[in-house]
């Protein structure tokens, strides 16, 4: 059933969506939304970040992949606090029914909490500690706290998921408690704690935006309120395509890395 | 007492909805160094919660295991232990999981020696060329070819095997079987193992523990098989011994079972158990 039109369907219909798309807005932007400008228009402003990608001209005024790289150190180091404090409260919580029961409702609570709502709180966490840039901490702060969850409830199904089998041969082996761990336990909870560490990426670079945009750090989401509130429009829908792109990088790159542990 | 695995009154109730439930009843058992003994019995009798109890990955309710002249309390590389899926760390190579526990045991020897005692054993079980595949890449029989090097590397004091061939198809069993009962014999290793096939128990055991049905399982009987060693699975078949002994034992699974062990409660295994044991009817 190889005809040409199943050959080349996974590029011809996302072709056409994308298409349908650019009309959709185009349509839009001369009809009911006369702001929002339309995609020629669009491009015709965004080529000097696109086509500059790595330009400085000022401090919000810097090329698309310039800003995207500023987004991913932050995203990066936030990233890699909720990495190194989720892991091992998943941990605990997996292994201890006391842990879970003391911080399960406590961690349900707080899981939903919107970026929104602990940025102001980092702010004023961090205010009165000097030799420290605030608004960077508070960042790191809200974007470590969205983004550990997965990290923390997958680590703790995960180990509490381990096969009796597989501790059963450590106890018959007299393993040490480090032994057990590093040899029995983290290696069979590997491909859960993978899964919560593609989805706490998800949600670190979602909460990006949020974060950029409270503080006015120079990145993908700080230019992306600049230019809105300097009134123009043309960049908002360059950034958010950009936001996107990387996001679906990032995901699928994780996808990779999860899928070899996945194998063993 | 000169047994080398003596368990005595030993006894597991578990707890369930319409309270405890006594699983095994005054399990009485002595087995000589060396000696090859089969337990056989129905499906939910309680074969594995002996060898449990024995391997110590679950609590005795009451009674107690002695091995080697010492009370046993928990799990320990002393017993290697064989079950129905081999339990191998699937992120390990053959050879990693063996050597794990050789690591442990054999601390003392240096890198060299610990890993000749993992090719040496693997080699035996035919998995010469096999050692650094992961066990995702080995098939169900080299799987529990592993299991059974691992168990045989640590030199245990005594084996423990559950059903370790009930998974595999019959020629993979015989295969398997052999490896088993040539390195027992080498090593001149007390084992116990629980199996439903009748012909395993009576082609590898020198007697077979035959359990009555739970709850309050106990030891139906002990049936002693001396038919001479080595075996060969064709020549037994012409034994009338063998028929004999076979018929003896479908006829407890099918008949005996079903009855309450004899509440006398007379020692069931003796060190050196007399050429055979008088049926309790
Ligand atoms: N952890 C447990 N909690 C409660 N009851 C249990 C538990 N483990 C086993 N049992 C019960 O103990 C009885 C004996 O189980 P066991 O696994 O020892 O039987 P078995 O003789 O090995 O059976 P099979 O031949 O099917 O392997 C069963 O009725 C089972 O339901
Ligand atoms: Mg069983």
């Amino acid at each position: 059933m190889k005809t040409p039109w199943n050959r080349f369907d996974f590029l011809l219909l996302p072709l056409l969506g994308g298409a349908f798309i650019l009309l959709l807005w185009h349509l839009s932007s001369h009809s009911w939304s006369g702001d929002l400008p339309d995609p020629a228009k669009t491009w015709h402003e965004s080529k000097p970040y696109v086509l500059e990608p790595w330009a400085k001209r000022g401090e919000l005024d810097q090329g698309i992949l310039r800003f995207t790289f500023l987004s991913l150190i932050l995203v990066a180091k936030g990233y890699a606090i909720a990495l190194i404090l989720g892991t091992p409260i998943g941990f605990f919580l997996g292994l201890s029914p006391t842990f879970n029961k003391a911080f399960d409702p406590i961690i349900q609570i707080l899981r939903p909490v919107s970026p929104l709502a602990w940025l102001p709180l980092g702010m004023v966490l961090f205010a009165k500690i000097k030799g420290i840039n605030v608004t960077e901490v508070a960042a790191l702060f809200t974007i470590a706290l969205c983004s550990m969850w997965p990290t923390v409830l997958n680590t703790a199904v995960g180990v509490r998921a381990i096969p009796t089998d597989y501790l059963n041969v450590a106890r018959v082996l007299k393993l040490s408690r480090w032994k057990t761990l590093t040899k029995v336990m983290i290696p069979a909870t590997l491909p859960y704690m993978f899964t919560g560490f593609r989805l706490s990426l998800g949600i670190a670079w979602l909460v990006i935006v949020a974060a950029e945009m409270l503080t006015g750090r120079p990145g993908v989401g700080g230019f992306l309120w600049q230019q809105y509130n300097a009134l123009v429009y043309e960049q908002i829908i360059l950034c958010i395509l950009t936001i996107g792109g990387v996001g679906f990088i990032l995901d699928r790159l994780m996808s990779v890395i999860e899928r070899r542990f996945k194998t063993i | 007492m000169s047994a080398h695995l003596e368990l005595f009154n030993l006894t597991k109730v578990y707890p369930s909805k319409k309270g405890p439930q006594t699983i095994v009843r005054d399990f009485n058992l002595q087995i000589p160094k060396g000696e090859f003994v089969s337990i056989i019995g129905h499906s939910g009798c309680g074969k594995s919660t002996v060898l449990m109890m024995v391997a110590g990955l679950t609590t005795v309710t009451s009674g107690g295991i002695i091995l080697a002249g010492r009370e046993l309390s928990g799990p320990g590389p002393d017993r290697g232990i064989v079950f129905q899926s081999p339990s191998l760390l699937p992120w390990m190579t053959a050879r990693e999981n063996v050597m794990l526990g050789i690591n442990q045991v054999f601390f003392t020897a240096t890198e060299q020696e610990r890993a000749q005692i993992a090719e040496y054993y693997l080699s035996v079980v035919g998995l010469a060329d096999f050692m650094d595949k992961r066990p995702a890449e080995l098939s169900q029989g080299m799987r529990q070819r592993v299991g059974i090097a691992r168990a045989f590397a640590l030199k245990p004091k005594m084996l423990l095997l559950d059903e370790p061939f009930g998974m595999l198809d019959s020629l993979t069993r015989y295969e398997l079987q052999q490896v088993l009962i040539d390195l027992w014999r080498r090593n001149q290793i007390t084992t116990v193992m629980v199996t439903h096939d009748v012909d395993e128990a009576l082609y590898l055991s020198d007697r077979v523990v035959c359990m009555t049905d739970g709850p309050e399982a106990g030891i139906g009987e002990i049936l002693n098989v001396p038919l001479p060693r080595p075996r060969d699975r064709k020549a037994i078949l012409e034994l009338p011994e063998y028929h004999r002994l076979r018929a003896t034992l479908i006829e407890f699974l099918e008949v005996r079972a079903h009855h309450r062990p004899n509440s006398s409660n007379s020692p069931s295994g003796a060190a050196t158990p007399p050429a055979s044991v008088p049926v309790s009817a």
